[in-house]
């Protein structure tokens, strides 16, 4: 990370926090903000999610990796109501979330983004703000029809979202279709509007997925603000350098179980996940494939890891 | 040719009554499929429910006109319900399907024998909005030349436009309200909008009922001016036809239905007198009067055509936001 980085009293709060931790699936949390528990979701003979038990830390950002197919995204479903699973319990703060649907899990504070960016086209940047507002007088259909009655909460709504694409730095595009926007911007509008639900959890499904390296920088600076702001983030990805960069604990996923928990550096070197996710033969050139993978492999760590 | 008698009939008929009963249709369905996004191919329904429930209420009940209106409102919002509760909670094309399906019932029900003593089978109803004209307040034709209308059409007239324009300025100022925000938002990416806390089963509810509702006041114009109700009007032709106005016009535009429905309504009118008249004069040899009811389809339909191809946002959308979808 950049030495340029933001105050970081809450990163370390949540590495002390999760110090600990024992490193192995399931493990227990001090201050679990989602406890769940035998979950799994069948697709006809195919069991996608077959989670035992998972904790997530309050106020940290927790990585969900693991191989395509792993079932991350159908268990981000599943915890966020987009999905129901065939068995198993999960809550959010101790209040059970099951059987409750997605609008009702996002005003109990966990809201999520998508793999595929959902910014609503033919809607301005500044409306895919304000649409994010929880409770709004005017979205009331008989108040609606009086526009005093909404005017002046309408006006703090947008002085809300003002102030936040101006730190996402979308300020200059707040009349623009949001469709006409970039893929990065995307990325940036739908992480900025989630913001504007005020969630205690953010969940973010493959936030870099299409995004240019020259955003890249941003949107992890913005991510480590959640924690700063205080907000647990949990998210799906792919980049393993990101995963490194900015979690403080990573859940490895494969064929829908969860197989290895802990700090990212001591997960990027554990053999389960080295074999489930980056593949037996991953640090030999395809001409060495002969080889047998020995245990005493060099860790996939970069040597530039900092704060 | 009698030029002016073609000029001054598609004039009349590009403000009169027909175009007014398709142009209420057309500012609800916007609200389903303009604002919202719901493919309601029931339009038809929501207009046939509402003048029967007037007709019905009037003439087999004996009640008051206004209760009849109030009779037909109820249904509209009962029908926008039952069909609501079942298919918004699924993907859009299961409204489309049960939509469609639902209009062919309400027709086909009205129209059976076996409830012939209630709905007046393919007959259907008529003389029971005496009531209306005996609260007319003009006492003599309109005619500006270009533009004549009966006393009675006159007052049918002016009360439809009050109607649309009222609407009209409803809508207006809804989709600008934060509730309209989250229908657009539920057009574009319904689950995005569940992600951000809204219940959009709801909203799509509110908005099934306000446009069937508007609807309904369509279906009250069209039993009121003919003073009568028959099945076949509220067929699924009527219901493509609203849309075809809808799309010709612009969907999501305030004046969008509007201008659709007028335009598209003069145009049928005109092309067909058009050629009536050439026919008759003996300008036009290789057709037959009977044969230009279908060619003026063909012509229309030709007209549509092209404006999908040149024109595909229709006349008042905007170009712009057409091609977002292509990304």
């Amino acid at each position: 990370m950049p030495a340029d980085a933001p105050a970081t009293t809450r990163r370390d709060a949540a590495v002390a926090a999760l110090a600990e931790v024992a490193h192995e699936p399931g493990a227990p949390k001090p201050d679990a903000i989602v406890v769940a528990d035998g979950i799994v979701r069948r697709f006809g003979g195919l069991t996608a999610v077959d989670v035992a038990h998972i904790e997530i830390q309050r106020g940290a950002i927790t990585a969900l990796i693991g191989p395509n197919g792993a079932g991350k995204t159908t268990f981000f479903n599943l915890l966020t109501g987009f999905d129901q699973p065939n068995e198993g319990q999960w809550s959010l703060n101790a209040r059970s979330l099951k059987g409750v649907p997605p609008h009702k899990v996002a005003r109990r504070g966990m809201v999520r983004t998508f793999q595929l960016t959902k910014a609503l086209s033919k809607m301005t940047v500044l409306d895919n703000m304000r649409l994010g507002v929880s409770g709004q007088g005017g979205e009331k259909f008989w108040r609606a029809l009086f526009p005093f009655a909404w005017k002046s909460e309408e006006r703090r709504n947008t002085e809300r979202a003002q102030e936040l694409l101006a730190r996402f730095k979308l300020d200059a595009k707040q009349q623009d279709f949001a469709g006409e926007m970039s893929g990065g911007q995307r990325k940036l509008l739908e992480m900025a509007r989630a913001l504007m639900v005020e969630p205690e959890m953010v969940m973010l499904d493959e936030p870099m997925a299409g995004v240019n390296p020259a955003l890249t920088q941003s949107l992890l600076g913005h991510i480590k603000d959640l924690r700063e702001q205080g907000m647990t983030v949990l998210f799906v990805e792919h980049d393993m350098d990101m995963v490194r960069d900015i979690s403080d604990w990573v859940i490895v996923m494969a064929q829908g179980q969860v197989i290895a928990e802990g700090p990212p550096d001591s997960v990027m070197s554990d053999q389960r996940v080295i074999d489930a996710y980056l593949g037996a033969h991953h640090d030999q050139a395809l001409t060495d494939t002969g080889e047998a993978f020995t245990d005493d492999a060099p860790s996939p760590a970069a040597p530039e890891e900092s704060a | 040719m009698d030029f002016n008698g073609i000029i001054t009939q598609t004039l009349t008929q590009a403000i009169g009554v027909s175009a007014v009963i398709y142009c209420l249709a057309a500012v609800g369905l916007n609200v389903h499929f303009g604002y919202t996004g719901l493919l309601n191919f029931g339009q038809a329904g929501f207009l046939a429910v509402a003048a029967y429930g007037l007709a019905v209420s009037v003439s087999r009940m004996g009640l008051s006109l206004w209760v009849g209106v109030l009779v037909g409102i109820l249904a509209a919002i009962l029908l926008a319900l039952l069909l609501g509760v079942p298919t918004l909670r699924l993907r859009a094309d299961y409204l489309a399907i049960v939509t469609i399906a639902a209009a062919e019932i309400i027709r086909l029900i009205v129209r059976s024998v076996t409830f012939r003593e209630y709905f007046g089978g393919s007959d259907g109803i008529t003389r029971f909005a005496d009531e209306f004209y005996a609260l007319n307040p003009f006492s003599s034709p309109l005619d500006l030349g270009v533009i004549k209308f009966s006393q009675n059409d006159l007052w049918v007239v002016t009360v439809g436009w009050t109607l649309i324009a009222l609407t009209s300025l409803m809508i207006w100022s809804l989709m600008r309200s934060p509730w309209g925000r989250v229908l657009k938002g539920i057009r574009e990416d319904e689950d995005a909008v569940r992600s951000l806390g809204k219940n959009v089963y709801s909203y799509k509810m509110q908005a099934l009922v306000l446009g069937g509702v508007i609807g309904a006041l369509g279906g009250f114009m069209a039993a009121i001016a003919f003073q009568s109700v028959q099945p076949d009007t509220y067929s699924t032709e009527f219901t493509f036809f609203v849309y075809t106005m809808l799309i010709l016009g612009g969907a999501a535009r305030i004046f969008g239905p509007i201008l659709g429905a007028a335009i598209f309504w003069a145009l049928l009118v005109f092309v067909g007198e058009f050629l009536n008249e050439a026919v008759n004069k003996g300008v036009i040899t290789f057709l037959s009067n009977t044969q230009v009811g279908q060619i003026r389809f063909m012509l229309v339909g030709l007209g549509l055509m092209s404006l999908m191809i040149f024109r595909p946002q229709g006349i008042l959308g905007d170009r712009k936001e057409l091609a977002l979808d292509a990304r």
